[in-house]
């Protein structure tokens, strides 16, 4: 049982537990927000980022761009509206000079809380995605299950369903009526929004609302493409390009430029001012969201180094109050043999100790409370978010909490270190 | 054998004391008295090496301590002197246990819990070892002073006014366990203080003026 240095400091803060404890409190609280502010700052970042995946406009009904991209791009939010197909033939065109691709996406159903999406087959491409099992969808009504949403749902190929309307579980929104889907592919997980989607052909969306439009008239407010073509037109056959459907209609379409020259950055302000649809730059619509929420994020994280100081100051003052009864210990601990520098130490230790502590406890809040966090925000931004991920961030966070607890112990440690033994033990003598 | 020589020690903007030449030898117990004001605990400072004198100087087997480095000073300190103040100053945050493992890591010696223990024995506070100090009465907490002050062995044990804050039966006790702890160890005790209880209990004495 060596009696250490780090050890005597060990004991004196402990010696102490209700000055130990509101340092800690305060210490952890600052630590906590940053490391929190941190880790869903930087995989919101990267989700955001990640599910550009390499789009460069989103064309759809008119409203607002920033909803349409959340709507399209990030599965967020409700789509703005739809677009008819004979309206939106032009782009659809597979030579088209300046659209390499312009992938169309039907959305506004759902099974079990998770959207179906109609599109083709180059919206699993965009996102990279392979197959765990299974192959992509070839007919209509055959789906392909994002990654999280089969580990959560439980599926595998050969499984069928039935979609329900609208982006909100409900039972009694069900297509009871229309035949059911069957999961013919099962994707590998992304780290993307496709993880958290059910893919399907367009026509199947609109075999769907074809087959039970005349009783679902009810749910109008659903915003539902299709909804309105309440035709039994038999033109569903598989091999016709989307553009043949004319009397049919989509969300909204997912562009890449085949090259970044005027004409494309001119694409946007002329779709927007001459034809009634809009088209919204993901890049430019995040940013916008990105300065939106960074005045929420920069107040958080004043408040949290707000926190910090005041948890530093409270070392410092803990410390400097504990050396007035303490003095006479140290001026003995002087005669026994201690040198200053034993003091110094004695004292650094006990700061630094307080700090490493209140950072730990701080980690462990901050990636506690992600745990619960990440729950939330895989419902609410469909993203899955983890705990587990430590970032070099908090590497530096560490190394501040170090420097604080020095600078906090820094002032006592040097006034204990000039601890005056005699001036100090005469005094006491009365 | 411990002596000072022409020591003298001057406070800023104060008069100099002056202290008598006197010499101790080995196993001696000197009892030092004089009323306040007149520098006993200062001289008893200057002994233990807390104080550097003015003038003059302080030798241990001829050896003088009076002028080497502070570094060395605290080192000599914790391997030669033992000091009991008139409370106890015990580390707070630590059993009576862990603040002699503490004189013994600080005055340079192996951490021997046995001895430790043994010596507590003696003093009647073995079952108080795991005790924090203040938990202990006046008493008991003398009894670690004396603790401290011998622990380590060393050759010269110095009290300053150790049974002033004490009850009459208190001070027998501890004035008792003093002698017999220096006793023990063969080491010089000097006891500086103004209390009449104890001048029965020495032959030698210093008066100061």
């Amino acid at each position: 049982m060596s009696m250490n240095i780090l050890r005597l400091s060990w004991k004196n803060i402990l010696n102490k537990p209700l000055n130990l404890i509101l340092n800690l409190v305060l210490f952890s609280l600052g630590v906590g927000l940053i490391s929190l502010l941190l880790l869903v700052n930087v995989q919101l970042e990267e989700k955001f980022e990640k599910n550009f995946a390499g789009i460069d406009l989103v064309i759809g009904a008119k409203g607002s761009p920033l909803q349409l991209i959340l709507s399209s791009l990030y599965h967020l939010d409700a789509p703005t509206g739809n677009m008819p197909v004979a309206e939106a033939k032009a782009f659809l065109n597979p030579k088209h000079p300046i659209f390499k691709a312009a992938i169309p996406l039907s959305l506004g159903d759902s099974h079990k809380g998770y959207r179906i999406v109609g599109t083709n087959a180059g919206f699993i491409n965009l996102y990279q995605a392979e197959f765990e099992a299974g192959e992509v969808f070839m007919e209509t009504m055959e789906v392909v299950v994002g990654a999280t949403v089969a580990k959560n749902l439980g599926m595998e190929p050969g499984d069928t369903f039935k979609s329900s309307h609208g982006l909100i579980e409900d039972e009694n929104l069900v297509h009871e009526d229309a035949a059911p889907f069957k999961v013919v592919g099962i994707l590998k997980k992304t780290g993307s929004v496709i993880d958290q989607l059910l893919i399907t052909k367009t026509q199947s969306i609109w075999a769907v609302h074809e087959e039970h439009d005349h009783e679902e008239e009810e749910h109008e407010e659903h915003n539902h493409e299709g909804e309105e073509h309440a035709h039994d037109s038999a033109a569903t056959e598989e091999e016709m390009p989307l553009a043949f459907y004319e009397d049919q209609q989509i969300t909204s379409l997912l562009v890449q430029f085949r090259g970044r020259n005027i004409q494309a950055l001119n694409m946007a302000r002329n779709i927007n001012e001459n034809t009634n649809f809009q088209a919204a730059t993901p890049a430019i619509e995040i940013n916008r969201l990105y300065t939106l929420l960074g005045v929420g994020e920069e107040a958080l994280k004043a408040l949290a180094m707000l926190i910090i100081f005041v948890s530093g100051l409270s070392i410092f003052i803990s410390l400097f109050s504990s050396l007035r009864e303490r003095k006479y210990e140290l001026a003995v601990m002087r005669t026994l043999g201690a040198k200053p520098g034993f003091l110094f130490q004695l004292i650094i230790f006990e700061g630094v100790i307080l700090a490493v502590l209140g950072f730990i406890f701080g980690i462990a809040l901050s990636h506690g409370s992600m745990i619960f966090l990440a729950d939330f925000l895989e419902k609410s931004y469909r993203y899955d978010f983890t705990a587990a991920l430590f970032l070099k961030e908090e590497a530096y966070l560490f190394g501040g909490s170090l420097v604080i607890g020095i600078i906090a112990a820094i002032i006592p440690a040097f006034q204990a270190s000039k601890t005056d033994i005699h001036a100090t033990l005469a005094d006491n003598k009365a | 054998m411990l002596s000072t020589i022409n020591l003298s020690y001057q406070y800023a903007g104060a008069a100099a004391i002056s202290f008598p030449d006197f010499t101790a030898e080995q196993g001696d117990h000197w009892l030092i008295l004089g009323p306040s004001g007149s520098g006993k605990t200062t001289l008893l400072h200057l002994l233990g090496g807390l104080l550097s004198p003015t003038v003059g100087r302080v030798q241990l087997d001829h050896f003088n301590y009076s002028t080497i480095s502070p570094a060395k000073l605290d080192k000599f300190r914790g391997e030669n002197i033992g000091i009991v103040f008139q409370k106890a100053h015990a580390v707070q945050s630590l059993s009576v246990l862990e603040n002699l493992l503490l004189t013994q890591q600080l005055g340079g010696k192996s951490l021997d819990k046995q001895k430790i223990m043994n010596l507590l024995e003696r003093l009647q506070m073995g079952h108080k070892a795991n005790q924090k100090p203040n938990r202990l009465s006046a008493g008991e907490q003398q009894r670690v002073a004396i603790a401290r002050a011998v622990i380590n062995q060393p050759r010269i044990i110095l009290a300053d006014e150790p049974t002033s804050a004490l009850d009459d039966k208190n001070c027998e006790e501890v004035l008792r366990l003093l002698k017999e702890s220096a006793e023990t160890v063969k080491a010089i005790l000097l006891v500086v203080t103004h209390d009449n209880r104890l001048k029965a209990a020495f032959h030698k004495q210093l008066l100061l003026k």
